[in-house]
Formats: structure tokens, C-alpha cells, sequence
């Protein structure tokens, strides 16, 4: 793969200030929420299963939790990016374990679909 | 052209055995930061995905959210999720303290892992007090 006419990886990383940029969005998202969440518990007194399921019979609460893990899988996904590009070195090891981690990430996307919108 | 004559480099010794040289704070604080997201990813994310589909499907199924942590393990997987989440949190908050380029020098950049370090573990065993 080195010294082609065109010396680069279809894995590497080659933009790296887009990816921290949204690294750190993200993570302020998800803090965000976090205390969101800690903020509504401690308003409540505590958690008991009628207040857990008005607070996402609510669409707004809704939206929030879906933006706090789209925030997360992202987050995810630059994250775990980066470990295997440090530790994964056969360029063909570190593609077949990026497609595992997009794939679950993706799984866990539908499942987030599935608990916010698809509930009884 | 008159070749400049070069000693003949040596090989140097490669010592990069990650084990046995002793990290500084900053980077064991760096390499937690890893470990835990990548734990949060694999374990984390699939466990409070499930945690709120259970709890929201009824009210038995609110308690069956809860039930894990009656038992030891149960109470220790939490615990180990509880660390990563925080640690992985606090030591994010100083990523974004040096890039506002506070505290990047040595002595600063040392302190602030210690107290990353230090306040992820005192938070861990407030949540495993609460938990026994």
C-alpha cells in the first residue's frame, strides 16, 4: 500500500479536525443530558416507574434522549476509530474490525428507534 | 563530490516494553480514558439500552430493570460501568481544559490527572456505598 501514486489508506484518518470538532460537540451533548437527567431525578425526589414513564411519554424527552445517543454512537464511533488505528495495524485486521464496530453501532441505533418509538 | 565519511551507525537498543517503563500520571489517566470508553462501548451501551426498554415495558418490568442488582455481580458489572463513565467523563472535561490551553504545562497537566484520578475513584465508592 506504500508508495502508489496514490499513498493512502482507505482506514487512515485525513480529517482529523472534523472528527475533534465533533468529538467534543458530543461529548458536551451528552453531559448535557446527563444532567438533564440528574437534574429531573433530583427534582422528583428520586425514581419510581410512573415518573420514569411520563418523562418519556413526553416527545421533547423523547427527542433529547435520541440526540443524546446519536451523540453517543458518534462519539462511539471516533472513539473506537481511533483505538483500532493505534492498535490494529494490518490494514486489513483494523477494516474488519471497523466494519464490526460500525455494524454494532448501527444495531444499537435501530435498538434506540426501537425503545424510544416502537414501546407498547 | 567528496563522500563525507559517516561512522557507521549503530544499532541502538529499542526498549519499548510499555510494561516495564513507569508511565506518568498523564498517560495512565490517557490510557484509562481508552479502556473505559471502549468498555462503555461494548458493555456500557448495549446494557442501558436494555436497562430502559425493560423498565419502560411495565411495571414488573421496572422491577426486572432493578433485579440485576441484588446480586454480587450484578452490583460489580455496575460499579465497573459506573468508574468508566465517570472517569471516562472527568478526564474528558480536562481534554477540553487543554484545549482551552489550561493547565498544559507539566506541573498543572500532573495535578489535574491526579484529581481526575483521584475524584473518579472517591465518586466510584460513593455509588458502591449506595449499592451495598
Amino acid at each position: 500500500m506504500v508508495g502508489g501514486p496514490v499513498d493512502r489508506l482507505a482506514v487512515g484518518a485525513h480529517y482529523g479536525a472534523r472528527d475533534w470538532l465533533a468529538q467534543r460537540v458530543t461529548a458536551i451533548v451528552m453531559t448535557l443530558y446527563t444532567l438533564l437527567i440528574a437534574l429531573i431525578v433530583l427534582w422528583h425526589g428520586g425514581l419510581d416507574y410512573a415518573t420514569w414513564k411520563a418523562m418519556f411519554a413526553s416527545a421533547a424527552f423523547r427527542v433529547s434522549s435520541f440526540l443524546f445517543m446519536v451523540s453517543l454512537l458518534f462519539h462511539a464511533w471516533v472513539g473506537m476509530r481511533n483505538i483500532l488505528m493505534d492498535y490494529a495495524k494490518p490494514t486489513s485486521l483494523r477494516l474488519a474490525l471497523q466494519i464490526v464496530v460500525v455494524c454494532v453501532l448501527v444495531a444499537y441505533a435501530g435498538w434506540t428507534a426501537q425503545v424510544l418509538w416502537g414501546g407498547p | 563530490m567528496a563522500a563525507i565519511e559517516r561512522p557507521v551507525a549503530k544499532p541502538r537498543p529499542v526498549y519499548l516494553n510499555l510494561l516495564a517503563i513507569r508511565q506518568p500520571l498523564p498517560a495512565i489517566v490517557s490510557v484509562l480514558h481508552r479502556i473505559s470508553g471502549a468498555l462503555l462501548f461494548a458493555v456500557g451501551i448495549p446494557l442501558l439500552l436494555w436497562f430502559v426498554q425493560t423498565s419502560l415495558a411495565s411495571g414488573d418490568g421496572y422491577a426486572a430493570a432493578f433485579a440485576p442488582l441484588s446480586s454480587w455481580f450484578g452490583k460489580l458489572v455496575l460499579l465497573a460501568l459506573a468508574w468508566a463513565w465517570i472517569h471516562h467523563v472527568l478526564a474528558g472535561l480536562r481534554h477540553l481544559a487543554l484545549d482551552l490551553h489550561i493547565g498544559v504545562d507539566l506541573a498543572p497537566a500532573r495535578k489535574a490527572s491526579a484529581v481526575v484520578m483521584v475524584v473518579a475513584i472517591l465518586l466510584t465508592l460513593i455509588v458502591a456505598v449506595r449499592l451495598w
